[in-house]
């Protein structure tokens, strides 16, 4: 049998991707983190217009003109005096909330326990800060390094589970959530309650000493301007490092993952403990900078926020700032906007959430653009994986 | 490009039997039907029963179909043979009607209406037998043969008794016995394509489509399925098959049509036409003579096996006792049929996949518990079986995938921070050397063709010099250039004093490769031999468990 | 029933034999805090059915819902305004469970026919329902009336069962009961549920047999919401009779983990569910008996807790519907 045919009919063998005829499941998709790297900022745009339609009409029934709520929102976030301090004060804590999902998300992890990293961050991050006020300076910076850590541990917890267990971290995140609101409920109701609290019935810490409280530079808040650093280091560490490399390879396929030696516990749970971490961070900030104590609604919608502005951001960690910036100035003009017309903060809600929506169709990549999108894949939705 | 014929009224007594309307001249022989089972039973043999008509079907600026036209008759076994890409699965997809075609119209039996979906296909009486079975794993044969037309009682209630009784009449009709209620992922890969052949003949047939049916049988087993098709041609079924295996064509279709990129490039009748005339219609020019290799010249053991055990994803024994030396300057061929533990084996060696018991060691290194990061850096090369899934991230570039398994080593990470000059350097020649066509070495690698793909990988994993280099289904999938090429450079790594493992379970390209061949059956090695002069059915019957 | 059957089960009927033993045990030796224990444990399990069940039908089809909190959350928030302004339970219903058919639909919609993210779906509408019920919420208002209570006779009689299920039940308890069998009989032994499942395991199976992959998924994931909205009516008109901003406070994705834990499986989720409202009922009863000084905060998280640890040790021996959070997308697209 002469060779020639033999060589042809490899050529015409199937391809892997269609190999294993023992019933492989459909070959994995592009995952979400590259997707969201990958598509375009037209989308954003047009997703931002509808959603300030849809705000308008629910203004509207409010009996408000739209156009004058939307412009006093604007007005009250950043050109009332002290409104732009207030508003890069709000965004602080959104940046890091945003990069603590980013960070995750890149690994294909979906970090929805920011508020619950947040929060347990706040409490430690305040306590230590009054507990080492006599310090100055040095009270302040510890007060942060707690508050990171005590958020990297909640998120270590998610993230080993995932690692090890296999547990979905959007099931434990959550949990997670709910047990922090209760310790630190619990905390700043018993142990670690201020006098004063005692008295006036609203659960507080101690005051943070002045020394140790984080301010601001020139009306840029300091919170700020660490954010923004982070921010950038996030940036640098995930396309310059490799430990970078090891994050968006996982996330971008974790078989090849494996194969290139590559330890995904560890990255799984690295990626989470940085989520926590910086979660931690913010709420630190927010204790430190603007509370100056643990209060317990002191998160408020940051955890959740930092979602939403992650996947606005496309889970690039540099656009977490513009993202944040515009969150941060929704959420700060929403209070000046209730004052002046009535309307509830929550509206913000409702716009970002339409943001969030328009964002994440696939199909409206499409119709804009007429050209095939790209098919999503979640990060990972499986339980069992 | 072909004309359809005309329909002929003329009846044709019913007691002819298709093999005489043709002259057989094929080399292998031709199954002799027992008299009663020739005939067709309704319809004149010369009714045309699909006819397509100027098919095309883009996918965004991929043209797969181009302006395709064929026909099949009644009873007949036509054969669709072309190379990887060359766009007979997606003709077929539109037959059975996953796809739309964008021009262009199917006919059944005269009826040019579009076929909307596979409900629709199954109606007008056709079916189709996946490459890729379209079973459920985890549910038993019996409800997957029962899916879409389920036998019911009264109030819904799923009939689950009839259908098992419907699958052993099948069964026992078309002589592939299968157990009802064992669950599909439980069953052996032959097995399952029992059930999945059943599932299409449980409906009213008229034309049956197979695409790859004999990719993972054993000879024995694809003999028995080319009878099955020949029965079925007899009794009037139509057969449409795709194969890249010329030797099936030749012994049991009637005519053949061969695709290249996109569009058909020959319609012949089989009897007027051999191997080399189809290869060559197949790829476009005469194709290169096999592999030109010199003989080996092993030195000293590179690699020992020792009664490895390992268990596959369903915590089953995959390789069950398996041994086997590799020495410098050799290839040894793993010979086999999938799923006998070839790729749990080869993840295993790779650091990929736990060890139970035994041992593996590469020179005096013992890599029995080595993750991948250490054989690699203990001199294993690994080419994996799945390029989609182990050997490439299809998002990034060519230059990263180049260095996914060396990228936090110097010179192209110094601590922890990547050197990108010195990555796409390395991506710059190694694309010259090896050929890849590409625009640019940043282009990702997920737009790169099936056998550049392979390039990429079987680049990286040479241009580290390794002492054991795996092969694992190294030209699967990949056009006839990058085949030799990849040959070619397998045995140049040979040549330069490594070890080769290669594993495939194309027998062609073991016999070609191969200075030694082990054959594995049920997870370990039921005999080995020299691989120049090694006899082609002799491995076929020991690849099938026969020993 | 046959011998073989049993064999196959052998395992859960222990369990179940086991578990019934103890339950009764317990009845008659702590018969002053026992029933009010099993009570307090049913009517805590009783929208923690309802709402896992809707994450059933959901991956069984292959759809991730974490979106049930958000549902839960609006239809809560519907029924109770609904009633209050129209005077009319029943009129409190209907939009309660509609407002579930609803965000089941719109999560369908967006998931199947939009192809986005199952996972960015259900955290859109979560913050759309938080939104959306604080923006709207007005305090002060007040329900018609009661919600119906009832006893069924003779079940009523059993001893335990009968005063823990069947004496002074709602609709909504008699509902969870019955949804889980019927959902359990349906997946089961229907044709409906043969095909979705297979629509959940390996949709290209379904589809080349025919089946409509995406209608069927709009369909189940839809009409489940009905579930949804039963439970967050429950939450707002018959366990409480009143609406409070974040009122679920959980529940809904305390559901999921006990989807996950009864292994997709409708009977295992009511077990579970029931489970869970024990630990819950314990964690009260240690509180107030003061044999154990854990503040109340801290008790409350033990649900939460318990999921963690359950799930640690669980997750790794249950398998998920194969092809759960993938769109299925057709050859040619």
């Amino acid at each position: 049998m002469s060779d020639t045919p033999t060589v042809a009919e490899q050529a015409a063998a199937p391809p892997p991707s269609e190999g294993s005829p023992s019933g492989d499941r459909q070959p994995d998709r592009q995952p979400l983190a590259f997707l969201l790297t990958h598509q375009s900022g037209v989308v954003i745009i047009v997703a931002l217009v509808i959603a300030l339609v849809v705000g308008a009409v629910l203004i509207r029934l409010q009996g408000v003109a739209p156009l004058y709520a939307y412009e006093t929102l604007i007005k009250q976030s950043l050109f009332v005096p002290g409104g732009l301090t207030r508003t890069l004060q709000k965004t602080a804590p959104l940046v890091l909330t945003g990069l603590a999902v980013v960070l995750p998300l890149r690994v294909g992890l979906f970090n929805i326990g920011g508020q619950g990293q947040l929060i347990f961050g706040a409490m430690f991050g305040a306590w230590v800060a009054y507990a080492a006020g006599g310090y100055g300076i040095l009270g302040a910076v510890l007060g942060m390094v707690a508050g990171v850590a005590a958020g990297a541990l909640v998120g270590f917890v998610a993230g080993v589970l995932k690692a090890t267990r296999g547990v979905h971290e959007v099931i434990t995140t959550i949990m997670l959530n709910y047990i922090a609101a209760g310790v630190t409920w619990w905390l700043v109701t018993g142990p670690l309650q201020a006098e004063s609290s005692k008295t006036s019935g609203i659960p507080q810490t101690e005051l943070i000493p002045d020394s140790a409280q984080v301010g601001a530079v020139a009306k840029i808040p300091i919170g700020f301007v660490i954010a923004v650093l982070l921010a950038v280091a996030c940036w640098w560490m995930l396309s310059r490092s490799t430990l970078g490399f090891r994050f968006n390879t996982v996330g971008a396929n974790k078989h090849a993952a494996r194969y290139a030696g590559i330890d995904i516990k560890r990255i799984v749970t690295l990626s989470m403990v940085f989520g926590g971490g910086l979660a931690g961070l913010a709420g630190a900030l927010e204790a430190l900078g603007t509370l100056h104590r643990f209060e317990p609604a002191i998160g408020g919608t940051l955890g959740f926020d930092g979602i939403t502005i992650a996947l606005l951001a496309r889970a690039n960690p540099l656009a977490t700032i513009p993202a944040a910036l515009l969150v941060g100035i929704l959420r700060t003009g929403a209070a000046g906007l209730q004052f002046e017309t009535g309307i509830a903060p929550e509206v913000v809600d409702v716009l970002l959430a339409t943001i969030l929506l328009m964002v994440s169709i696939p199909v409206l990549g499409k119709w804009i653009f007429r050209s095939r999108a790209d098919k999503v894949s979640a990060a990972s939705t499986s339980w069992g994986n | 490009m072909t004309e359809v014929p005309e329909y002929d009224p003329t009846p044709v007594p019913t007691d002819t039997a298709p093999e005489h309307l043709e002259a057989i001249a094929t080399t292998d022989a031709v199954l002799e039907l027992p008299p009663e089972k020739s005939g067709f039973g309704e319809g004149n043999v010369g009714e045309v029963l699909l006819a397509i008509d100027g098919l095309s079907k883009s996918f965004g600026s991929v043209k797969a179909n181009i302006d395709i036209s064929m026909y099949v008759r009644r009873g007949e076994i036509v054969a669709l043979l072309g190379e990887n890409g060359a766009g007979k699965s997606t003709l077929v997809n539109q037959i059975f009607g996953l796809i739309t075609p964008d021009t262009g119209t199917v006919s059944v039996r005269g009826d040019a209406t579009p076929i909307k979906d596979p409900r629709d296909a199954i109606a007008r009486g056709i079916g189709m037998v996946h490459q890729h079975f379209q079973l459920v794993p985890v549910m038993t044969v019996a409800e997957n043969m029962a899916l879409g037309h389920e036998p019911t009682k009264a109030g819904g209630r799923l009939d689950i008794t009839s259908a098992r009784a419907m699958v052993r009449t099948l069964s026992a009709k078309h002589g592939l016995p299968v157990d009802p209620d064992t669950e599909v992922e439980d069953l052996p890969v032959g097995t399952q394509q029992r059930v999945e052949i059943l599932k299409a003949l449980s409906r009213k047939v008229d034309l049956l489509i197979l695409d790859e049916p004999t990719a993972v049988l054993t000879p024995q087993e694809t003999d028995e399925l080319l009878g099955v098709m020949k029965e079925l041609a007899a009794s009037g079924t139509s057969i449409v098959f795709i194969t890249h295996k010329l030797r099936e064509v030749l012994a049991v279709s009637d005519r053949v049509y061969v695709l290249r990129q996109g569009a058909v490039v020959g319609e012949v009748e089989t009897a007027e036409t051999d191997a080399r005339k189809l290869a060559t219609l197949m790829v476009g020019r005469e194709v290169v003579l096999s592999i030109d290799k010199a003989d080996a010249t092993p030195a000293e053991t590179v690699l020992t096996i020792t009664d490895l055990h390992v268990k596959d994803d369903r915590d089953l024994g995959a390789v069950n006792g398996f041994s086997l030396e590799v020495r410098a300057g050799e290839i040894v061929g793993v010979a086999g049929v999938e799923g006998n533990g070839q790729r749990e084996l080869v993840e295993a060696l790779a650091g990929m996949r736990k060890v139970v018991s035994g041992q593996m060691t590469l020179g005096d290194l013992d890599l029995t518990k080595a993750n991948p990061h250490q054989t690699h850096h203990a001199g294993v090369g690994h080419i994996p079986e799945d390029r989609e899934k182990h050997g490439l991230v299809a998002a990034y570039s060519i230059a990263d995938n180049l260095v996914i398994n060396e990228f936090d080593q110097a010179p192209f990470a110094r601590n922890g921070v990547r050197q990108f000059a010195a990555v796409v350097e390395n991506a710059e020649r190694v694309r010259t050397e090896f050929d890849i066509r590409s625009s640019s070495v940043h282009q990702s690698s997920g737009s790169l063709s099936g056998g550049n793909k392979q390039k990429v990988v079987v680049a990286r994993e040479m241009s580290f010099r390794p002492r054991l280099l795996m092969a694992a289904q190294p030209t699967r999938g990949v056009d006839v250039g990058s085949i030799e090429f990849i040959h070619r450079r397998i045995v140049d790594a040979r040549d330069a004093g490594a070890a080769v493992l290669l594993v495939s379970a194309e027998l062609d390209e073991i016999l070609s490769l191969s200075d030694r061949i082990a054959v594995v059956h049920g997870g370990k090695v039921v005999a080995e031999m020299p691989g120049r002069g090694a006899d082609r059915t002799e491995i076929g019957r020991l690849m099938a468990g026969d020993h | 029933m046959t011998t073989a059957w049993i064999a196959k089960n052998r395992t859960t009927l222990i369990v179940t034999v086991v578990v019934l033993v103890a339950a009764y045990v317990f009845y008659y030796a702590k018969h002053d805090i026992a029933p009010s224990m099993y009570t307090s444990a049913w009517g805590y399990a009783i929208p923690l059915v309802l709402a896992a069940l809707v994450g059933v039908i959901g991956e069984r089809s292959g759809v991730v819902n974490i979106g049930i909190e958000g549902q839960m959350l609006v239809a809560a928030f519907a029924g109770f305004f609904a009633a209050a302004y129209s005077g009319s339970l029943i009129v409190g219903v209907l939009a309660g469970v509609g407002s579930g058919l609803i965000l089941g639909g719109f999560l369908a919609w967006t998931t199947v026919k939009w192809r986005m993210d199952q996972i960015i779906a259900g955290v859109v509408l979560n913050i759309i329902a938080t939104g959306i019920t604080s923006f709207y919420y007005k305090p002060g208002k007040l329900l018609p009336g009661l919600m119906p209570s009832f006893d069924i006779w003779p079940l009523s009689r059993i001893p335990l069962f009968g005063e823990v299920f069947f004496t002074g039940t709602s609709i909504f308890a008699t509902l969870a009961i019955l949804a889980a069998l019927f959902v359990h009989f349906g997946l089961f032994h229907t044709r409906w549920g043969l095909r979705t499942r297979s629509v959940g395991e390996y949709p290209s199976a379904a589809d080349t047999a025919g089946i409509n992959v995406e209608r069927l998924r709009l369909i189940n994931v839809t009409l489940a919401g009905s579930l949804a909205g039963c439970a967050g009516i429950y939450l707002s008109m018959d366990a409480s009779s009143s609406f409070e901003r974040n009122m679920v406070a959980g529940r809904g994705f305390l559901a999921l983990a006990i989807m996950i834990m009864g292994a997709w499986r409708p009977l295992r989720a009511l077990a579970m569910a029931i489970f869970f409202g024990f630990i819950n009922a314990v964690a009260s009863q240690l509180q107030q008996s003061g044999n154990i000084d854990v503040p109340p905060q801290l008790t409350g998280t033990l649900p939460f807790v318990v999921t963690i640890i359950v799930l640690a040790v669980a997750a790794g021996r249950v398998r998920a519907p194969g092809a759960v959070g993938q769109p299925y997308v057709k050859g040619d697209e």
